[in-house]
C-alpha cells in the first residue's frame, strides 16, 4: 500500500506557498529537530568553552584579576537585558501564532534591539577591561575570559542578523501564520544563547574567583 | 496553536492532544519575572561573603533553576516531545560529566593557597 | 505479476525558474557534469563522497609507502626528519578525516535513505553543502604541501609543539588547525541532517527496532560526531588564539597547560575511533547474515551494545594519556572504564559468530571481508585489552605496538569492513556486479600484506621501537621486522592495484546486475540495481525486521526455510516520465561552501601580513551570500502539476522540478564524469550516447 514519505519535504523559509509539514516519526518537523541537534551539539562547544575558564581560575600568574576588574552591577544589567530579550523573543512567537504580525515585527526588532544592546555592553565591558590592563595575551584569566565571551558575543550577533532577517521576510509578507515554525526555530537559538550566559554570568562572574596563583 | 507537525504515529497523536496550546503571554511574563528576581537574589549572594564556600554551590543551583524555566518555558521543552528533551539532556548530561571529569584532573576541586 | 504503471504524457516543462538572489536561473538538469556539481540527490552525493574518499585513501596509502620504504632500513635516506613529520602527519590525517571518515558517510548517505524507505536526506541541500565542505577541507590541507610545508605536528597535534609557532616553523600548523576547521563543519552538518533523516523519514511500520542495524550504527555514530567535534572544534580555536594572538591556553609560562590539549583532543578523540568503527560494524552485521542466511544473531542486543560503546566511549579518553603523570587515580579510574568497554564490544564478536553458527555460509567476497573484519578486529581488540591496564600500557605507549593495535582495528577493522560494502553494495550503487574471482585476489593478497605489515610491529613496538621517529640506528636490532613490514606495505599496494583493475573491468563491460544478486534481507534490494533516482515507485509499508528477507521467505515448523510461492514482485522501473516530485538541484551550496577556504586561506596568511584578512572578509561575504541565495529559493521549485499522476504516484510535498526527460530513471552517466574510478553505471538499456546533446 501507499504511504507518503515521512519528513520527504520542501526545506523550510519564507518564499512561495508551501503545504502543512508531512508526517514525520516523531511528529517533530525535521527544522526543529534539527536546530535541536544543534543546540545540543553546541552544549559540548559551550561547556569545552566554560570549562577551559574554569579550569583556569586562580592559575594566572600575573594580574588583573577578576575580582579586580569586574564591576557586577553593570554586568548584571546586562544580564537582565539579554534574559528580557528571552521574553520579547516568546512574545514575538506568541504574536505570529496568532497571526498578528505587526506585534511579530515589534516584538523582533525589540528582541533584536535588547540583543544590541547587550552587545554593545559587552564592546563597552572589554574596551573597559583593555584599558585597565587586561588583554588576550596578559594572562589566563584574560585568555579564557575573552574567547569565551567573544564566542558567546559573536552566537548573539548571528542571532541578531537572523531576528532582524525575519523582521525583514515580515514585512515583506513572507511570514503566515502557518509558517509561524520558522519564528519559533530562531527562537529555540536565541533562548539557547541566553541560557549559555545564564551559566556564564554565574560560573564566571558571580562564582567568587581566587586571587593569582601562588607557587 | 501548536506548530508540531502532526505525526503518523497514532500513540505521538495522543500525546500531541494532550500537550495542547502553547502557554500564554501572562505565564511567559510570569517566567520573566520570576527569572529578574532570581537574578537579582544571586548578585546578592555573591556579594555575601558570610556563605562562604557555600556560595558556588547556590549560585549554582539558582543558575540550573533559571536554565530549567527558560528551556521548559520559553523554548517550550516541558511540552513537546520527548525526543526534544532526550537529544538536548544528552547534551548536557554529557557535558557536564566529562568536563567534570577533567576538573578533578586538574584539581580544580582542591584548596589552593591564593594571594 | 509485476504491475507496470504508465505515467502520462507530461505538458512540455515550464522554463527555469528565476532566482530571487542571483542572475543565474536556477539549474535544472541532472545532466552531465553540471549535473554533479549542482546534485542534491543523496546518491550521487554518495557517490561523490566514497570516490573522493577513496582517492585520498591512494594517497594516503602512497603517503604510507614513503614512510615504509624511509624505515625499510636503518638510517635511511628517502626523507628528512622534517619530511618524514609532514608524511606521517599527513598519512594519518589523511586516512582517519578524509577516508575512513568520508567512506562510512558515503554508504550511510547511499543506504540510509534506502533502508529506512525515504525518498532522500531530511536536507539534500545542506548534503551537498557537507560534501563540498569536505572536498574543499581536503583541498585546503593538501595546498599545504606546495604552500610552504604540510602540517608536521602529528594528527594529534600535541602542544606546546604546535601552539608555539617558533616549535615547527612555518604555516604547516596552521593549515592543519583550519583545515581540521572546515572538515568540522562538514562532518556536525552532516551529522545533524543523518539524525534528522533517520528519527524523522522512515517508512510507516519501520519502527526504530525494524531498521537495519547498519542504520542503527550508523546513527549513533553520527550522534557521537554531532557531539564529539564541537569538543576538538574549542581545543583547535584556543591552539589558534595561541598561535595568532599570543593567548596563554597552552603556555607554561603564563601557567597555561599543554596538558589541556591533550584532554581536549582526546575527548573528541575518543568517540572519534568509534565514529570510525560503529559503521564499519554495521556493515559486518549487514553483509554476515546475507551470506549465512540466517538472521542477525540478538539484534536487540547488537543495537544497545552499539549504544553503549557510544556512551562508555565518552568515558575512556585519559587510557591515551596514561605515561602523561596524571596521578594513580586517574589512571586507575580509567583503566577501569576502558575494560568496561571491551565487554560491549566482546559481545558484539560472539553475536557475529552466532549468526554464522550453523549457517548456510557462502563465502563470496563481501562475506571474505566480514570475516576477516571480525578476525582482525578482534586482533586488535585484544592489544587494546593490553593497553587497558595501564602498567602494560606504559611500556607499550609512544611503540609500535600502539600502532599494530590501532591499524588491526582501523584497517582490518573499518576498511576491510569498507571495501566488503564496496563488493556488497556495488551493483545496487552501479547496477554492475564487481567480479567475485577478482574480489578474491583482492581480499586474500590484502590480507597476507596487512598482516605481513602490522604483525610485527607488536614485536616491534615490545622490542622498544618508539613512534614517530624518521629512522633507527643498526644496533638496534630493528631491521629485520621493518624490512618485513615494509614487504606487506607494498603486498596491500599491490592487492590496492587489483581492486583498481577489478573496478576498470566492472566499468568497461555492460553485463547489468540483478536486482537481488546475494538473495539479501533489507529493503534497498527491493529496489532497481541502479537505484532510480526517486527511490521507491511507492513508499513501502514495513511489517517486520529483514522485511525483505520475510517477503521471500518463511520457516516451516522445524525451523527451515522455506520460500514463499509467491515471490514480491521485481522491481519497478517507472522509466524518465516517473512524475516523482524531488527536490531541486542548486548550485548555492557549493557557492557557500566555497566560502570556507576562502575564509581560511586568508587567516593562514594573516599571521604574516594583517592584510590578508581582507580575503578571508571576501570568503565570508561568498559564505553569507551562499547562505542568503539558498536560504531564499524554495527546496523544490514549483511546477505544473498533472492531476492524473497526484492518483496514479503518491504525491509528496509541495511540486517537483522533475521536468520529463531531464531526470532519467538510472541516473545515467555523467557525460563527463567527475572524480576518479567514475564508476556511475548505465540502467539497463540505456546508452550514453544519449546524453551527450543534453544541455
Amino acid at each position: 500500500m501507499t504511504a507518503i514519505a515521512p519528513g520527504t519535504h520542501v526545506e523550510a523559509h519564507a518564499t512561495g506557498s508551501h503545504p502543512a509539514h508531512p508526517p514525520t516519526n516523531t511528529g517533530i518537523s525535521n527544522e526543529k529537530l534539527a536546530m535541536w541537534a544543534f543546540l545540543g551539539s553546541e552544549c559540548l562547544l559551550f561547556g569545552a568553552l566554560i570549562s577551559t575558564y574554569f579550569l583556569y581560575r586562580g592559575r594566572s600568574l600575573v594580574g588583573p584579576t577578576p575580582k579586580q576588574i569586574y564591576d557586577i552591577p553593570y554586568t548584571s544589567v546586562s544580564s537582565f537585558v539579554l534574559l528580557m530579550s528571552s521574553l520579547t523573543m516568546v512574545l514575538a512567537l506568541a504574536a505570529i501564532q496568532r497571526g498578528d504580525q505587526r506585534r511579530l515585527r515589534i516584538w523582533l526588532l525589540a528582541t533584536a534591539l535588547l540583543g544590541m544592546t547587550f552587545i554593545g555592553g559587552q564592546v563597552y565591558e572589554f574596551t573597559s577591561f583593555v584599558r585597565e590592563g587586561l588583554t588576550l595575551k596578559t594572562n589566563l584569566f584574560g585568555s579564557s575570559f575573552f574567547v569565551l565571551t567573544g564566542f558567546h558575543g559573536a552566537h548573539v550577533t548571528l542571532g541578531i542578523v537572523m531576528l532582524l532577517s525575519l523582521a525583514n521576510l515580515s514585512a515583506r509578507g513572507k511570514i503566515p501564520q502557518e509558517k509561524s515554525e520558522i519564528v519559533e526555530i530562531a527562537g529555540l537559538y536565541w533562548h539557547f544563547v541566553d541560557i549559555v550566559w545564564i551559566v556564564i554570568f554565574t560560573v564566571v562572574y558571580l562564582i567568587p574567583s581566587p586571587g593569582l596563583h601562588v607557587h | 496553536m501548536s506548530t508540531q507537525a502532526p505525526s503518523a504515529d497514532p500513540s505521538i497523536q495522543d500525546q500531541q492532544a494532550e500537550h495542547g496550546l502553547h502557554p500564554t503571554e501572562a505565564t511567559y511574563i510570569k517566567v520573566a519575572a520570576i527569572l529578574a528576581a532570581i537574578t537579582a537574589v544571586e548578585v546578592a549572594v555573591s556579594y555575601w561573603h558570610g556563605l562562604g564556600d557555600g556560595i558556588p554551590p547556590v549560585l549554582i543551583i539558582l543558575a540550573a533553576i533559571k536554565f530549567s524555566m527558560v528551556a521548559a518555558y520559553f523554548m517550550h521543552l516541558k511540552m513537546d516531545h520527548l525526543w526534544l528533551r532526550r537529544l538536548f539532556v544528552t547534551g548536557i548530561t554529557l557535558a557536564i560529566a566529562v568536563y567534570i571529569a577533567v576538573f578533578l584532573m586538574f584539581g580544580v576541586f582542591q584548596n589552593r593557597i591564593h594571594a | 505479476m509485476a504491475t507496470v504503471l504508465e505515467p502520462p504524457a507530461l505538458a512540455p516543462p515550464p522554463p527555469a525558474p528565476e532566482s530571487v538572489v542571483s542572475p543565474f536561473r536556477r539549474p535544472r538538469t541532472t545532466e552531465g557534469f553540471w549535473g554533479w556539481i549542482t546534485t542534491i540527490d543523496h546518491k550521487r552525493i554518495g557517490i561523490l563522497y566514497g570516490v573522493t574518499a577513496f582517492f585520498f585513501f591512494l594517497v594516503g596509502g602512497f603517503e604510507a609507502l614513503l614512510i615504509r620504504v624511509q624505515l625499510a632500513q636503518p638510517n635511511g635516506t628517502l626523507l628528512s626528519a622534517d619530511a618524514y613529520n609532514q608524511v606521517f602527519t599527513m598519512h594519518g590525517t589523511t586516512m582517519v578525516f578524509l577516508v575512513i571518515m568520508p567512506l562510512s558517510v558515503a554508504f550511510g548517505n547511499f543506504m540510509i535513505p534506502l533502508m529506512i524507505g525515504a525518498r532522500d536526506v531530511a536536507f539534500p541541500r545542506l548534503n551537498a553543502f557537507s560534501y563540498w565542505t569536505f572536498l574543499f577541507g581536503g583541498i585546503f590541507l593538501y595546498s599545504s604541501f606546495v604552500l610552504g610545508g604540510a602540517p608536521n605536528g602529528g594528527w594529534f597535534g600535541y602542544a606546546p609543539n604546535t601552539s608555539v609557532t617558533g616549535f615547527l616553523p612555518g604555516r604547516g600548523i596552521d593549515f592543519w588547525i583550519l583545515g581540521l576547521l572546515i572538515l568540522g563543519i562538514a562532518s556536525t552538518v552532516g551529522a545533524a541532517n543523518l539524525v534528522v533523516t533517520t528519527l524523522n523519514m522512515r517508512a510507516p511500520g519501520m519502527d526504530l527496532f525494524r531498521m537495519p542495524i547498519f542504520v542503527w550504527m550508523s546513527l549513533i555514530s553520527q550522534m557521537l560526531t554531532l557531539f564529539a567535534m564541537p569538543v576538538i572544534t574549542v581545543a583547535l580555536f584556543l591552539m589558534l588564539f595561541d598561535r595568532f594572538f599570543g593567548s596563554a591556553f597552552f603556555d607554561p609560562s603564563r601557567g597555561g597547560d599543554p596538558v589541556l590539549w591533550q584532554h581536549l583532543f582526546w575527548l573528541f578523540g575518543h568517540p572519534e575511533v568509534y565514529i570510525l568503527v560503529l559503521p564499519a560494524m554495521g556493515i559486518v552485521s549487514e553483509i554476515l547474515p546475507v551470506f549465512s542466511r540466517k538472521p542477525l544473531f540478538g539484534y536487540p542486543v547488537m543495537v544497545f551494545s552499539g549504544i553503549a560503546i557510544g556512551f562508555i566511549g565518552w568515558g575512556v579518553w585519559v587510557h591515551h594519556m596514561f605515561a602523561v603523570g596524571l596521578g594513580p587515580v586517574a589512571v586507575s579510574a580509567f583503566s577501569l572504564t576502558t575494560m568496561f568497554i571491551a565487554v560491549p564490544t566482546g559481545v558484539k564478536i560472539f553475536n557475529w559468530l552466532g549468526t554464522m553458527m550453523k549457517g548456510s555460509l557462502k563465502f563470496t567476497t563481501p562475506m571474505l571481508w566480514a570475516v576477516g573484519f571480525i578476525a582482525m578486529f578482534t586482533i586488535g581488540g585484544l592489544s587494546g585489552v593490553t593497553h587497558s591496564l595501564s602498567p602494560s600500557d606504559r611500556q607499550q605507549t609512544d611503540t609500535y605496538y600502539v600502532v599494530a593495535h590501532f591499524h588491526y582495528v582501523l584497517f582490518g577493522g573499518s576498511i576491510f569492513a569498507l571495501f566488503g560494502a564496496t563488493y556488497y553494495w556495488f551493483p545496487k550503487i552501479f547496477g554492475r556486479m564487481l567480479d567475485e574471482r577478482l574480489g578474491k585476489w583482492h581480499f586474500w593478497v590484502t590480507f597476507i600484506g596487512f598482516n605481513l605489515t602490522f604483525g610485527p610491529m607488536h614485536i616491534l613496538g615490545l622490542e622498544g621501537m618508539p613512534r614517530r621517529i624518521y629512522t633507527y640506528d643498526k644496533s638496534l636490532g630493528l631491521a629485520f621486522w621493518n624490512m618485513v613490514a615494509t614487504i606487506g606495505a607494498f603486498t596491500i599496494a599491490i592487492a590496492v592495484l587489483i581492486f583498481l583493475y577489478n573496478v576498470y573491468r566492472t566499468v568497461r563491460e555492460a553485463v547489468p546486475a540483478p536486482q537481488d544478486p546475494w538473495d539479501a534481507r533489507t529493503i534497498e534490494w527491493t529496489l532497481p540495481s541502479p537505484v532510480p533516482v526517486y527511490n521507491f515507485a511507492e513508499i513501502p509499508t514495513v511489517h517486520s525486521l529483514d522485511e525483505f528477507w520475510h517477503q521471500k521467505y518463511t520457516e516451516d515448523e522445524e525451523g527451515r526455510l522455506v520460500k514463499l510461492a509467491e515471490q514480491p514482485p521485481p522491481a519497478v522501473d517507472l522509466g524518465p516520465d516517473h512524475g516523482i516530485h524531488l527536490p531541486s538541484p542548486s548550485y548555492w551550496p557549493l557557492v557557500a561552501s566555497f566560502g570556507l577556504p576562502v575564509i581560511a586561506y586568508g587567516i593562514v596568511y594573516g599571521r604574516g601580513s594583517g592584510a590578508s584578512y581582507v580575503v578571508s572578509v571576501i570568503g565570508a561575504l561568498i559564505l553569507l551570500g551562499g547562505l542568503y541565495g539558498w536560504a531564499f529559493e524554495p527546496g523544490t521549485e514549483p511546477e505544473v502539476h498533472e492531476p492524473d499522476h497526484a492518483e496514479a504516484i503518491p504525491a509528496l510535498v509541495g511540486a517537483g522540478a522533475s521536468t520529463a526527460g531531464e531526470l532519467e530513471a538510472g541516473d545515467a552517466t555523467a557525460a563527463g564524469g567527475s572524480g576518479e574510478g567514475s564508476g556511475s553505471g548505465e540502467a539497463p538499456g540505456d546508452t550514453a550516447s544519449d546524453e551527450e546533446g543534453d544541455q
